[in-house]
């Protein structure tokens, strides 16, 4: 298992350095002067050419390439240019937003979509079956930012159980803290549960069409027990896929959602960072993306393999 | 072979009709063939549906609701909803299309590489791995950033975005289908490699290459309205759907039209589009049409 999780994190490597070079270099090809866009239309040019130099930005690009690989591996993720703060103290109050957000929604899809999923396929070609299967694909259909506007307007606007936007930390009270992430949650979750119903069903017709589960039935195991024991744990092994798959969806922060709910997340951080040319909240934002996306794979792989042996061997 | 695959391939007749036969018998494939064709003509056919304009502002009809002048009613700037669905299916189904067409065969073309060519696959494969790990609205911000929001913007971001997702399928075949006796036979004679990809490899991925088409389809017209809905798609001179519901959150209380017509065509499109994916999927594979 040691010897696994080595490759397993040698091979996540990539995966973090690729989108940091690549922000680098976007950041820095791009139109638009950082400096200019901090001091406004009054700046004189040599005010902007002395902030600047102070910025390292009037360096050749392979110079400010190493000085920033430097920072970064040191986690020296400097100051923002616009909030004037630390950027590794500013990111964990917005990764805050996006992990409850994400979470919530996560969970949704999962339970959700894994119960309708086995449900569909144990009905084969019911009426249950052909219905689930034709929600889901409405599901996969519906834009997430359409079904907030919908949900705000039946939830918030006219049944008024939650609020139709804004944030409340879990520090200023759960309860409250949970409404306000609701809607966002379903909005995003439904869709991801649609996708893991739809993976789940196919999986489950799969394996109960296997040898294994033949076998179960003619030594007369209950049926509750050969679906719930032995066929879902193999289904399952598909259905990680997506469901990681939903996950780093949903932590690589879901803009269009903190818009419509006016949630201070990574997504509205991040686009507005671009926006302002604020270089360090980027760059930090991309690196804290990428370092919860590695995780995330790690902690994927780490699953199958406790479903599935064979993992481990190969 | 297990007894119970012999007796399901004795139960099923055989079936001599070919995949496209066993398309148009499918119902959901029809329905969504036919829906996708009338958005397609009513999208072109838009000029001549509508006198109205879709970007024309008439302060004098704000928030109209549906009225014989108005079908789909007016918008905050008193836009006729109506034009601005019909036109926001042009930029929906033009954004689709290319968007389809660039990264597909981009795809296709590093896929077969990577998959055929070991060393080339190692290095690919962690930058795609990286790519997949890079937050997609930073490339779009940036892009818009670049060339300024516009249709052509939407286009490259979307076409970068969704050549990952296809470039994995494409390679994940070309890996099992390259060590088939067909293929070691053709290098056995002698067959250029470029010649094995392309007469051999390539024909036998159509099948799973069309399924992929249609969602892929699906997904530029999603990404495109949602960009356009966060305002970093198509400019203030272009008609989407996402656009058009930008504002529409501020309206929900008293114009629910605002957000229902664009909404609804946008779904009926995806859906569509999704549905096909599905038919095509269980019409070209047999194996997983008789589930």
């Amino acid at each position: 298992m040691l010897r696994f999780l080595g490759q397993r994190l040698l091979l996540m490597i990539p995966t973090v350095v690729v989108p940091l070079v690549l922000v680098f270099l976007l950041l820095r090809l791009a139109p638009g002067d950082p400096a200019a866009q901090i001091l406004g239309d009054q700046a004189s040019p040599s005010e902007i050419a002395a902030l600047r130099s102070e910025m390292g930005l009037d360096l050749p690009l392979p110079v400010q390439f190493v000085l920033w690989a430097k920072n970064i591996v040191t986690l020296k993720l400097g100051t923002s240019f616009f909030f004037k703060q630390p950027v590794i103290d500013l990111l964990p109050q917005y990764a805050l937003v996006t992990l409850q957000i994400a979470l919530a929604a996560l969970f949704l899809a999962v339970a959700l979509g894994s119960i309708l999923g086995v449900v569909a396929a144990i009905n084969k070609d019911g009426v249950l079956d052909r219905g689930l299967v034709g929600v889901a694909v409405l599901g996969i259909s519906l834009p997430e930012f359409w079904l907030a506007l919908l949900l705000i307007f039946l939830f918030a606007v006219t049944l008024r159980w939650f609020p139709v936007s804004g944030y409340v930390p879990p520090a200023d009270g759960l309860l409250a803290s949970a409404a306000t992430i609701a809607l966002p949650a379903l909005a995003l979750g439904i869709r991801q549960s649609a996708l893991i119903t739809r993976m789940m069903r196919s999986s489950m017709l799969d394996v109960l069409g296997e040898p294994y589960i033949v076998t179960a039935r003619a030594q007369g195991l209950p049926e509750a027990m050969v679906i719930g024991r032995y066929a879902v744990r193999t289904a399952a092994i598909p259905v990680v896929t997506v469901a990681g798959l939903s996950a780093s969806y949903l932590l690589s922060g879901a803009v269009s959602i903190e818009l419509i709910f006016s949630l201070p997340g990574l997504g509205k951080l991040l686009i507005d960072a671009v926006a302002r040319r604020d270089y360090p909240v980027v760059e930090g934002a991309v690196l804290l993306i990428a370092l919860m996306l590695a995780a995330l794979n790690l902690i994927i792989d780490v699953v199958y393999a406790l479903l599935d042996p064979r993992v481990r061997m190969g | 072979m297990t007894m119970a695959a012999t007796d399901a391939m004795l139960d099923t007749p055989p079936t001599p009709a070919g995949p496209w036969r066993r398309l148009l018998r499918n119902r959901t494939a029809v329905f969504a063939i036919s829906v996708l064709a009338a958005l397609a003509v009513l999208a072109l056919a838009a000029p001549y549906l509508t006198n109205a304009q879709p970007l024309r502002i008439s302060p004098g009809i704000r928030l109209k609701p549906p009225r014989p002048q108005n079908w789909f009613g007016t918008d905050h700037l008193g836009r006729d909803m109506f034009a601005l669905v019909l036109f926001g299916g042009r930029t929906s189904l033009l954004v689709g299309l290319l968007v389809t067409l660039i990264s597909m065969s981009v795809a296709i073309t590093l896929g077969l590489v990577a998959g055929f060519y070991r060393r080339v696959d190692m290095v690919l494969m962690r930058l795609v791995d990286g790519l997949m790990a890079f937050p997609s609205i930073v490339l779009a911000t940036a892009a818009a950033g670049y060339l300024g929001p516009s249709v052509t913007t939407v286009i490259v971001a979307l076409s970068i975005v969704l050549i990952a997702p296809v470039l994995r399928v494409v390679r994940g075949q070309i890996l099992v289908l390259r060590e088939l006796p067909m293929i070691e036979a053709a290098r056995a004679v002698g067959v250029p490699d470029r010649r094995i990809l392309a007469r051999y490899l390539l024909p036998a991925i159509m099948s799973p290459l069309l399924v992929q088409a249609s969602f892929i389809f699906s997904a530029a017209v999603l990404g495109e309205a949602a960009l356009s809905f966060v305002g970093l798609g198509v400019g203030a001179r272009d008609v989407s759907w996402g656009s058009a519901l930008a504002e529409a959150r501020n309206y929900i209380q008293n114009a629910w039209w605002i957000v229902v017509f664009p909404g609804a065509a946008l779904v009926l499109t995806i859906l569509s589009l999704n549905l096909l994916g599905d038919a095509l999927r269980d019409s070209l594979d047999p194996r997983l049409a008789r589930r």
